[in-house]
């Protein structure tokens, strides 16, 4: 499909596509991160519609990188957040862990990439917990994130994060709401391939997609990941 | 796009937003601090209202007998928590295989089950909860929730105060603004030949996707019942399935029923052959045996035509029941009218669907 007339959203199994993709490029340049790993959705009764790919992304136990307090958050430059030492060092994921002094230990997230029929784009899910389980409530989940976020989590309480029910487990998960995603995809993607006169190139749909709902957790993919979207 | 442009409410439309549920309140006896225990609450639901909405009513009749605390309200039936996103009369179709009235519910003001149900603080909770569906189905509509997004405050404030209230007419004045119109439907296929196209949609930019919102429930009833009311207690949410699942109206819309809706929904209850000549079989209005006649004979054939799966179900996995706003509709109706007459006021269409499925 010409990029002009693309709306910016997936089909299932595009998307199916583009997460095979986007998990082994992750596995490749982070290998010492938790990996994304494809969850086939519970077997259900045997006449509900589903297809074999089935499923959702799944990223867990990921330890977010932390900038170090009072740096600048709105600092794009990639060396800001390396200068943390690091388990993850020369990782493409720019990320690093800074022992919390509220005695709590680390937290840790669970991201869920499920795909939503309604909108046909990539939903993000995710819960976060403390080294014990104990589970963090939206108020301290959001001091890991960067002010921008933070600041529309004020803004825009019930339109940006709210919870919903996990549509695979059926249970309370936080989600990004989204129903601007296809708008913003298609700058993102269309901008990429206008001058090539190329096909949109959906594989790489979650890379680019991820590039930016990860800045939410303060998660950057490394120029290394992001070059894989622009043009051969 | 007559009741839009006009704002005039159909029959059946009047009937759905005027439905209301006798319920008959118990609080739950952990929560009893009082002798005598206080007398059930007796209330109606409206239909297409949410369960925490009915609180500031509800509350007076047992604040004398609650334990200390702070409140953290949640209803239950037959010691299955109710999900309070899902609207009252969904819930009632769907756990209630015979209508029972009043409807007995427990009502809990401490212990909020977090694992299972997500929070509600209140009105605003129920808000907001009810316009992030209406975006979900404008999104499904027109490929975008802009109209939704871009709702002045005072149409969002009158939007939510009609549902709040149960006034069709002040909602219909909100949502003419917000071009909603599904297709399929017989009077605006008149209007409009090409289904595609309106004056309206082509000013604002909106292509009709020829989608309809629709949140499908399915319950299982895994022993071989005769009658639908003979159906076990519902005791875990895991005995039902539910999902949103748009339903593309194909070809010119008018000819697409409500049975060609459920075969896109669940294909694998139907076979090659059912689906020739199951349009010409008239389903009986009466009582639980609508899809009879229809559906299930032709699920008992299924095992040959289907791949993968349909082995595991050759055995007679049946429709039993399909319920849409507490009345069991006849299959060859137009889906465009069962939409936009019997949706939600959040734009979907809620199918409950009830399914034998008996193991050899």
């Amino acid at each position: 499909m010409m990029s002009e007339s693309w709306d910016g959203t997936l089909s299932f199994t595009e998307f199916f596509v583009a997460a095979s993709n986007f998990s082994e490029q992750w596995r490749k340049l982070n290998s010492s991160l938790p990996q994304w790993t494809w969850i086939p959705s519970p077997k259900r009764r045997p006449w509900v519609p589903t297809n074999d790919q089935a499923g959702y992304l799944a990223l867990e136990n990921m330890i977010l990188p932390r900038l170090s307090k009072g740096n600048a958050h709105h600092k794009s430059d990639v060396a800001e957040t390396e200068e943390c030492c690091s388990d993850y060092e020369d990782e493409a994921v720019d990320t690093a862990v800074v022992v919390l002094n509220d005695g709590s230990g680390e937290h840790r997230y669970d991201l869920h990439a499920v795909y939503s029929v309604s909108y046909r784009v990539p939903v993000l899910y995710f819960r976060a917990y403390r080294n014990d389980g104990q589970p963090l409530l939206l108020d301290v989940i959001e001091k890991d994130f960067s002010i921008d976020s933070a600041q529309l989590l004020t803004r825009a309480k019930w339109t940006f994060i709210t919870q919903e029910e996990h549509p695979e487990l059926r249970r309370p998960w936080y989600m990004l709401h989204p129903c601007g995603t296809s708008e913003w995809m298609t700058l993102l993607l269309s901008s990429d391939v206008s001058s090539a006169q190329d096909r949109i190139p959906r594989e790489k749909y979650l890379l680019s997609w991820f590039s930016v709902v990860g800045q939410v957790f303060g998660i950057k993919l490394h120029l290394e990941m992001l070059n894989l979207v622009a043009p051969q | 796009m007559i009741t839009g442009s006009k704002g005039a409410a159909t029959e059946a439309q009047q009937y759905v937003w005027g439905g209301a549920i006798p319920l008959q309140i118990h609080l739950h006896e952990s929560e009893v601090t009082t002798l005598p225990p206080p007398p059930p609450a007796l209330i109606l639901a409206p239909r297409v209202g949410y369960l925490p909405l009915l609180v500031p009513q509800i509350k007076p009749f047992f604040s004398s007998s609650l334990p200390p605390g702070v409140d953290t309200v949640w209803f239950e039936y037959k010691g299955l928590p109710l999900k309070w996103y899902i609207p009252t009369g969904t819930l009632f179709d769907l756990l209630c295989s015979e209508p029972e009235r009043p409807w007995n519910l427990t009502i809990h003001f401490r212990g909020y089950p977090v694992n299972l149900l997500i929070p509600c603080e209140g009105e605003d909770s129920v808000k907001w909860s009810f316009i992030n569906s209406l975006k979900e189905a404008a999104y499904v509509i027109n490929g975008n929730c802009k109209n939704i997004m871009n709702m002045s405050q005072s149409d969002q404030t009158e939007l939510w105060r009609s549902v709040l209230n149960g006034q069709l007419e002040a909602y219909l004045r909100v949502y003419s603004k917000l071009k909603l119109d599904i297709v399929g439907d017989d009077f605006s296929l008149n209007l409009n030949p090409s289904r595609q196209t309106n004056s309206d949609n082509e000013a604002t930019g909106i292509t009709k996707s020829g989608k309809i919102p629709v949140r499908l429930y399915v319950r299982t009833i895994d022993e071989d019942i005769d009658e639908v009311e003979d159906a076990p207690i519902v005791d875990s949410w895991e005995q039902i399935y539910y999902i949103n699942c748009p339903v593309e109206v194909r070809g010119e819309g008018k000819d697409f029923s409500l049975n060609d809706a459920i075969k896109a929904l669940l294909p694998m209850l139907f076979t090659e052959e059912a689906s020739v000549d199951v349009d010409s079989q008239a389903p009986e209005s009466e009582s639980g045996e609508v899809s009879d006649g229809g559906s299930s004979r032709s699920s008992q054939k299924n095992g040959e035509s289907l791949s993968a799966h349909a082995g595991l179900f050759k055995d007679g996995t049946e429709i039993m029941l399909v319920r849409i706003q507490g009345i069991e509709p006849r299959l060859d109706i137009p889906f465009g009218w069962v939409a936009k007459n019997l949706m939600n006021p959040e734009q979907y269409l809620h199918i409950c669907i009830y399914v034998k499925t008996v193991q050899p």
